[in-house]
């Protein structure tokens, strides 16, 4: 993959969040989640406080990508914003499981559910 | 684990630069292609890479440091039965036994740890040489879906 491909796709949602498509199907190679915890790093300090990551492309993950998305979640916290994460694929979410990390994360069956939430509207 | 003979396994050798990249085309890539054609399934396919892609990233990021004049050695063999994988490293080693378990109240908000845990979780079998430089994985392969020929 080159540096100019996109890892990740953003569109505002209702209730003033971000819902967040990751590109990649293989979320495994160090400088690519680098450049993604960059890219969610930068749309916070840009101002988005609550974030919805959709991992339907999603069909490999690695424990590297797994501390990124709690660091990012650190920072969500400390500036009063959420992270949520939806449409994980059943082999991916058991990766989630056996780390204990589905205890950590609010994790919604799809995007569309993870923006009730955030939203409070059915 | 069920008794495998490891003598009868027919093992490839590899020495690769400290590279993630060549690391994934020469190592990742040619096992997963070989346990594929002999009918492996797909989620064993899964935990395989998943376990390669740990351990060369532990053995590339943890073992030599990001040094690209260091060296990654594997060992790797595919039979109908199992899969099994060594990789060294030129690290001074280290001891399994005290990585903290990232699942503990105290862990789990930690960003690193896990690496280790999932290799062991989606492999059969796994262990360390005495230094801590060198990993060895087995998996065996699933009842189900076996090739009629080796």
């Amino acid at each position: 993959m080159s540096g100019k491909d996109r890892l990740l796709a953003v569109t505002p949602t209702e209730g003033g969040g971000h819902l967040v498509s990751l590109s990649p199907s293989k979320i495994l190679d160090e400088l690519e989640i680098n450049r993604i915890g960059r890219d969610l790093k930068d749309l916070i300090s840009n101002g988005a406080r609550n974030l919805i990551i959709d991992f339907s492309s999603v069909d490999h993950l690695s424990s590297s990508a797994l501390g990124m998305l709690i660091t990012i979640r650190d920072q969500l916290n400390s500036v009063k914003g959420s992270l949520k994460l939806c449409s994980i694929r059943p082999e991916i979410y058991q990766i989630f499981k056996i780390t204990s990390l589905d205890r950590l994360f609010s994790i919604y069956p799809t995007a569309t559910q993870a923006l009730e939430d955030l939203t409070g509207k059915p | 684990m069920r008794n495998v003979d490891f003598s009868k396994l027919k093992f490839n050798h590899v020495a690769i630069r400290n590279d993630l990249l060549l690391a994934r085309e020469q190592i990742v890539k040619p096992i997963l292609a070989v346990a594929g054609r002999k009918g492996y399934c797909s989620q064993d396919l899964f935990a395989v890479r998943l376990a390669l892609e740990e351990a060369v990233n532990n053995a590339y990021k943890h073992g030599n440091g990001r040094d690209p004049e260091k060296t990654i050695r594997v060992k790797w063999a595919v039979d109908r039965h199992v899969v099994v994988i060594c990789i060294e490293d030129e690290g001074g080693g280290f001891d399994p036994a005290k990585v903290p378990d990232p699942r503990t109240d105290e862990n789990r908000e930690k960003p690193s740890g896990r690496g280790l845990m999932l290799m062991k979780a989606y492999m059969s079998d796994l262990d360390f040489n005495r230094k801590g430089n060198e990993v060895r994985m087995v998996k065996v392969r699933q009842k189900t879906g076996l090739a009629p020929v080796g």
